[in-house]
Formats: structure tokens, sequence, C-alpha cells
């Protein structure tokens, strides 16, 4: 060791090494159905065979009884938020300015809620049990994605009552 | 007939949020080595290595026990990896604890990590898949709905979930291994954190840590160390579908049966009385509530009025990470580590200023996933 | 060693199932590959999940791309009520041993273990670099053909093996191919025509490389009595045991496998004759060092179902190589059999699996 020289390089803590992989990415049968529907403006979901819950999106499977969801059932566009959360911190790949409202909607006639954006409501007005609705893109905008849903809004309807959604938290 | 099983070897890292003075390697090995030392044996004395971490994307490194099997003497061993989510810490030590109850092995070295800054966990944790919308921002974005339908349910105040905050880093003083410590902290300095996922602020949520945890277990004719033995007395996991119709994801079917288990192999009734002292996977203030619940300690609904009462806190009647927990380190592939080798910290008297006085039986409880995955472990001084 | 002394609790493979290998599966997500295997395992021998008592399974994060990806594939199966579960980041013949060790303790009396890998999701080459040291070797992308192809020449080098006894073994693999309905790749194509193949790193021409593979299997391993309700005439698991070696290649002799043969000891291969041998070893010159380290003389057929030259599913090929051997006794072709799964580059990690049947 010399210390010759006061400017001299210290140790190596710190390497970058980025590392960039493309997959490809296989939906399966039960979810190009979900998606296909959402490029006609609707929610597909599937029914269990066995336990006659509906799952939206369905990956193919029920999770409890691990059989195949092969009835196509298509749902509302009506939902309830059972809960949500009011998303403050901001993140890479983040597409919408904060604060945001991520809230978890079970939709009408399905037996399992699934995370959306709310907008078109103050973040601090949200209640669970509040009734939302999905807001499409214009129909010629309509993709076999999730972005075909811009986000939820308010209905102007009475919030669910606690009891009918509690068991969906 | 399973074989006895005992912690005879404990050896954690000092946790960081950025641990630049080491590789991967160095880091696993800071903690090997320290459990190693703490039973008084060498690498040749150790039969397999069993190995967790969470996603290899946290570090890029795919499969890392074939990179780490050299420094950590297994090449000529077997090596095994582990991967259950967060709860992969206690599964891990789980792994390790049947080789030896299957009279397999004699002497198992277990160890569990994350180097999160080698990489960006958030950025893992929330990969673009395609058709779905970019919603979640990290855990806390998961669990805050969670959080919420907790609140609704039990009707607990506002002021719970800072009071584990502050509890929990008030611990952390006295863990010189602990990531954060925070000598000011108080409600107020929670209460004015920043809010990130409402009603989730900054200072109720763990921290990003590099760390790793390591453990010797042995079964009953190869004990040594400088301390007792922590025996094994009972080991359990149990795992639920992740999105199901009528999931309660604030008190967990899989959390509830898991408990059940590994109470009745242990024979505990009554488990906060029984229990000395508990290391419990809290990475968000409100899981404390949340889990008394579900562990049996209080009745439903009554979690937040026993953290209120200060039951869990270091003085309390049933301690509850006196180690600072995951709210004060969090390497989480370790974290779940950390809760059972607490816990065997505290049975065998050697947990120096956080020990428990008398400590004699210990519940570890880690949980991992959406709250769908649990590994539990209970320990006592006493030879079961 | 307190592992060779021991005398392990008989524990059969009950059932076995795989999928149809292909070289992409883009029709199904991970669930619906696994839902039909998981019915064919049970159904095989008439029983539910209800019937097992442990669940493990082995998968790779890294082969689709995402985090936690055991963690949906867990649908297929239905864990409800709640189960006692497990994962390996590793090839399903590890979950396979972790659920053997269970079974070893006495207090369970059967589980389930699966596995799956798409091969087909990404480059499969660049993807197996990342198994690397992170510092020293995965910057540089060595990819894992080099890393055979360097194996393969020094095996040349070495004076035991040319390139026509690689052509051979993957002309042999393919040819037995033809009578297993779920092999990818299956042909009768002699092994003086594959030596006309394009060199894809030199001394590994085409041939040599496994096929680019989707897949899932399955097994129920069952001891006590239910080993004997499922079966008349069960598969026993005489002697399991995985050895791992040094990462760095240059400190280890390419040509032998050290692991294996350890691994071999300790589960008592040596005790009886082998009538067959499925071996993993996925470049055709590695079954030349498994055969070798495994100390089966030329006489042992190896790989009848074609072996990983065959069908290379990742994260299920050890695993299949498994359930092969069983199927194997089970049809009375033999008797006693080994099995053996390989982990990391240049089969750096080593599993070996000894079945007999009564």
């Amino acid at each position: 060791m010399s210390d010759e020289t006061t400017d001299a390089p210290g140790p190596v803590t710190m390497l970058a090494t980025p590392i960039g992989l493309d997959f490809d990415f296989t939906p399966g049968i039960a979810q190009s159905k979900f998606l296909r529907g959402l490029e006609q403006g609707k929610f597909l979901g599937q029914r269990c065979p066995v336990c006659g819950k509906v799952y939206v999106p369905s990956r193919g499977s029920c999770p409890t009884d691990g059989v195949p969801t092969t009835e196509d059932v298509e749902l509302s566009n009506v939902g309830t938020v059972t809960t949500y959360c009011v998303v403050n911190v901001p993140f890479a790949g983040q597409s919408i300015e904060i604060p945001y409202i991520c809230a978890q909607i079970l939709l009408d006639g399905a037996n399992l809620s699934f995370m959306g954006l709310l907008q078109e409501i103050p973040t601090d007005q949200i209640r669970m049990g509040m009734r939302v609705e999905a807001v499409w893109v214009e129909p010629d905008q309509l993709t076999p994605s999730l972005a075909s849903v811009r986000y939820f809004r308010p209905v102007d309807e009475p919030d669910a009552d606690y009891e009918t959604y509690k068991e969906y938290l | 007939m399973a074989e006895r099983c005992a912690v005879i070897g404990v050896g954690q890292t000092h946790h960081k949020a950025k641990r630049e003075d080491v590789s991967i390697a160095g880091l696993v090995r800071e903690a090997a080595k320290a459990a190693l030392a703490d039973a008084d044996l060498t690498w040749s004395d150790i039969d397999a290595v069993v190995i967790g971490k969470a996603p290899d994307m946290f570090e890029g490194n795919m499969m890392p026990e074939i990179y780490l099997a050299p420094a950590l003497g297994a090449v000529g061993k077997p090596m095994f990896r582990v991967h259950t989510a967060g709860s992969v810490g206690g599964s891990t030590a789980l792994v390790a604890a049947h080789l030896v109850k299957s009279g397999i092995h004699k002497r198992v070295l277990t160890v569990a990590y994350e180097k999160q800054s080698d990489s960006d966990a958030m950025w893992a944790l929330s990969v673009p898949q395609p058709f779905a919308a970019p919603l979640l921002a990290g855990a806390g974005g998961y669990f805050a709905p969670h959080i919420r339908a907790y609140m609704r349910r039990s009707g607990a105040p506002e002021h719970i979930g800072r009071m584990v905050a502050v509890k929990d880093r008030q611990n952390a003083m006295r863990n010189p291994y602990a990531h954060l410590h925070l000598a000011d902290i108080d409600m107020k300095m929670v209460e004015e954190s920043m809010m990130l996922w409402d009603p989730l602020r900054y200072l109720e949520a763990c921290p990003s840590s590099d760390g790793a945890a390591a453990m010797v277990l042995a079964a009953e004719d190869a004990l040594s160390g400088q301390y007792p033995p922590a025996w094994i007395h009972g080991t359990a996991m149990r795992s639920e579908p992740t999105m199901f119709a009528g999931r309660d994801q604030v008190n967990p079917q899989a959390g509830r049966d898991c408990s059940a288990d590994v109470y009745a192999q242990a024979g505990i009734t009554n488990p906060r009385e029984q229990f000395d002292c508990a290391e419990v996977y809290v990475p968000f203030s409100w899981y404390e509530p949340m889990w008394l619940e579900n562990l049996g300690f209080c009745d439903l609904g009554d979690g937040w009025k026993l953290t209120e009462s200060g039951a869990t806190a270091f003085d309390g009647d049933i301690p509850w990470n006196a180690s600072g927990g995951v709210l004060s380190s969090n390497p989480i592939g370790a974290s779940g580590m950390l809760r059972f080798l607490e816990v065997a910290m505290q049975v065998r008297g050697q947990a120096g200023e956080h020990q428990v006085d008398g400590a004699k039986l210990a519940l570890g409880q880690a949980y991992g996933g959406g709250s769908q995955f649990f590994s539990m472990w209970v320990v006592g001084s006493a030879k079961p | 060693m307190s592992a060779a002394a021991r005398t392990p609790r008989p524990v059969s493979i009950a059932s076995f199932a795989q999928m149809q290998n292909v070289r992409k599966d883009d029709e199904h997500n991970e669930v619906e590959m696994l839902m039909p295997v998981i019915a064919e395992v049970f159904g095989n021998i008439g029983i539910t999940k209800d019937d097992v008592d442990f669940i493990c399974s082995g998968s790779t994060d890294y082969l689709i791309g995402g985090p936690f990806s055991f963690v949906m594939a867990l649908d297929a199966v239905g864990v409800w009520p709640p189960r006692s579960e497990s994962h390996v980041e590793m090839d399903g013949a590890w979950a396979l041993y972790e659920a053997w060790v269970l079974l070893q303790e006495g207090e369970i009396d059967a589980a389930l273990v699966y596995s799956f890998g798409r091969s087909s999701l990404g480059d499969l080459n660049e993807i197996l670099s990342l198994q690397l040291d992170p510092y020293y070797l995965a910057p540089m992308w060595p990819d894992t053909v080099s890393l055979a192809a360097l194996q393969a020449r020094a095996l040349i080098d070495a004076g035991k093996a040319t390139e026509a006894d690689f052509a051979a073994i993957a002309a042999r693999s393919r040819k037995d191919a033809l009578s297993n309905p779920k092999a990818q790749v299956a042909n009768d194509i002699p092994a003086e025509t594959l030596l006309e193949d394009e060199y894809v790193v030199s001394p590994l021409r085409r041939h040599a490389l496994p096929p680019i593979t989707d897949g899932a299997a399955a097994i129920v391993l069952a001891a006590g009595d239910k080993a004997r309700q499922w079966s008349d005439k069960p598969v026993w698991i005489t002697g399991f045991d995985h050895r791992i070696e040094t990462h760095s290649l240059g400190a280890r002799d390419l040509t032998s496998s050290p692991s294996t043969t350890r691994a071999a000891e300790v589960a008592g291969l040596a005790d009886g004759p082998v009538d067959v041998a499925e071996i993993h070893a996925p470049y055709a010159h590695q079954e030349i060092i498994i055969r070798e380290a495994l100390g089966l003389d030329e006489t042992v057929p190896i790989n009848p179902s074609g072996g990983p030259l065959a069908a290379n599913p990742l994260m299920s090929a050890g695993l299949i190589r498994i359930g092969e051997a069983a199927a194997s006794i089970k049809s009375g072709k033999a008797k006693r059999a080994v099995a053996h799964a390989t982990s990391g580059p240049c089969l750096q990690q080593n599993l070996v699996c000894v079945l007999e049947g009564e």
C-alpha cells in the first residue's frame, strides 16, 4: 500500500451490470377469453363447476377446487369497492399522477374482487362499499388489455351494505 | 419416529440499507461463520447446507446456490435451495430441521439472505405484466387495503399502528444488528412521516435491508456450542390459494391452521400464557394486531386492545419482536429466518440487551406472498 | 457418514405423469399446463388431493420472467382447505427429495410433487448465464452451450470420447424416443449422418444439444399402508442423495463428476445390479461423464425414454428421469434402476435416486 497520493482510488463497492431479458407471455385459454372480452368492452368471467363461484379474470382453474373453469359468464359493468388504499409513493413505471386510489372492486355477479384505479372522486371521499362503474376507452380504441378500462368512477347509488361484501375483503 | 433437533448456533449480519463492503458471498459467509463460531464448529463439521431467499430477481442471480456453494463450504455436500415467498426464511429453517429430524444428517447449516441493494427490489416485485394495469406500488400497496379492512372489522383506532411502529423501533435500540436505530422515535414522528399507501405511513412500513441469517441445527447426539440448545418443539407450514372467493386476507385460514398444528405438537393450549415471547413477521405495523388474533393470542377483534395495553411491549407479559422485528430490519429472504433465530436466541439466553427475562418457550412465525404462505416453529429450553 | 449408515424408510413412486413435451406451448398458461398432469397423476391410482399430506414443487422464476411464478401455479392443485406445502427453486427432482425427507420422519404417508418449466419464453442461453457468479462471470454473459462445449472439448482432449461417440448417443436417444409418445424429438437418423451436422459451438454439433422444451411433470410418493393400497407391486426408493461441486469451472475436472459418484455411494447404488439408468445429461457428451461417475458398464441401457436429448423441459427433466426409471420397473423391464438429475453449468450439482421393484 502506498500513501504517496491522496486521491488513490478506493475499493470498488459497486459494479453496475444491467440485465435485460425479453420474455414471451402466454395468457392461456381462460385469460385470453377475458382479454377478448375487454376488446369488446365487457368483463367476461368463468364459473367453477364444483363450487359455482365466478372468477374474473379466470386463469383457467378454480383456485380452491383445482378443476378447470369452463362456463363463461358475462359480468356487470358496475360493482362495489370492497376496500382500497391511496397510493402516494412514486415508483418506476408509474403512469398515474399520485396520489391515486387503488380499489378492490367486486363486480356484480362475481365472487372475487380485483384491483382497479378509481377516479372522478377526491381521494378523501372514497368509502368502502361505494358503488362504481367502469369507464371504457372509445370503441375504436378497445384492445385485448386492461388499458381498455380507463378507470372506475362512482355511480349515483347508495353504498352497498357491509354485509353484502364483507366476505370479499 | 422423528429424531429430536435443536438450534446450536446462530449468526446474523449487521443489517443495513446497503452492505457495499461485501459481495453476496461475503454477506452469507458473515452470518454463517458467526453461526459456526457460536456452535463451536468449523465448515467440515457440517453435513449439508440449506439456503433460502426470496425471488432471484432481487439480485439478478438465478438459482444462487450454484454460485454460493463454495462460499458456504458446501462443496462435496448436499446443498438445497428453498423459495416460498416471504415465509422462505422460516421454511428454509424447517427444511433444515427435517433433514435432522428424519435422521438423514447430524448437523445442518441453514442460511437465508437478501441483498436488496444489488438490485431494485421494488422493481423486481412490480415487473410489468402484459395486459395488467400498473397500479401497485410495492408490497405496501398490496397490504394497505387489507389493513383498512382490519380496521373496519375490529373498530381499531388509528393510533394502534403508530404504537407498533414506535414499540418495535424502540426494541431495535437494544439490538446491535438491527438496520434502523431511531433513537428519537415517538408517536408524533410516525404521525408526521409521509403517507405512502393510505392508511400506511412511511414509518409504519419496514425498511429495505441487506442482510443474512444463519443457524446450525443438530441432532441430540451432535450437540455443541457455547449456549444451551434451543430444542425444536414443533414445526408447521401451511399454504392457501392466492385469490379465491371468500378468502379472508385479514385472518387467513392457512395461518390459523398452521398455528393449530404447531401448537398441538408443542402442547400449547394458551399461547399468551405459555409462550414467554414471540417473533412474528410484522412488515407493516398493523400486522401485529392482525397476527395476534390469527395466532390465537387473544379473541377475534381484540388484537389491537392487546397492543394498546402494552402486553406486547418489551416489558409486557408477552413481548412480540423484542429484536425490533421486520419493522426494524428487512432483508426479505432472511426476515423469516431472523424470527426463527431470534426466538432460539431468547430461549438460549443469548439475546443480550433484548433478552426477555427467563424466556423458556417461544414462537417464531413467518408469512409470505399475499398472506397465503405460513411457516412456524416453537422452540424451548427444555428437551421435548 | 451418517447418511450412508442409516436405512431409509421405504417410500414408493406411486404414480407418475408428464405433459406432452413440446417446443413451445403458446396456448396454455402454467396453471392450464399443470392441471391435466395433476389430474392424471392422481387419476392413475384413483386418489384426490385430499389423499396427500404434503405438496412440494420445483420451478424457477427466470423461465417465466416474473417473480413468484410458483405461487399462481398452485392453483392447478387447489390447496383448500390449506395444505402443508413447499417450493424449491430447483428441478422437481429436488422437490421430490424434500418430500422424501419428510416421509422419512414417519409422520406422513403421501406427498404430491410437481414441477414445470417453459424453456421457450425467453432466450435460454442468456437466461442460464445468470446462474453464474454475478460479479466475475455473469457480466460477460458466457452462454450455456459454450460452457458445455468447453467440457466436451476437455473430454475429447482427455481421450475419453470422440465426436462420433456424441453422435452415437444422440442417434440412440432419439431412436429410443420413437417408443415414447411424450417425447419431443424422436427420429431414426444414423450417427454417421448426424456427424454431417454443422457445429453450434465446436466440438458440439447440433445433434449433441438438447431441444428447447416446454413441459411439466408430477409424481405421487407413498409410504406405509398407502404404498400397498395404491400399487400391487410398489416401486421403492432405496437410496437418495445429492451433492454439489465448486462453482469455478477452472477448479473442476470437467471430465469427471465426483459429486455424482459421492451421491451414488450414499444412495447405495453399488449394492446391487442396475438394469436401467435414466440420466439427466442434457448434452450428449455428459452422458459419458455420468455413466462413468455412476460406475455403469456398457451393458446398462441408458435413457430408454430418449432422455433429455429427446425432451429437456428445464426444472422438470430431472423429475421425469425418476418417473421414467420407475416406469421401467413398473412395466417389468427392470428390477433395479437408477435415476439422475443435474443442475448448474457443466453438471455442477447432481442427484442420484436408486429404485427397486419387488
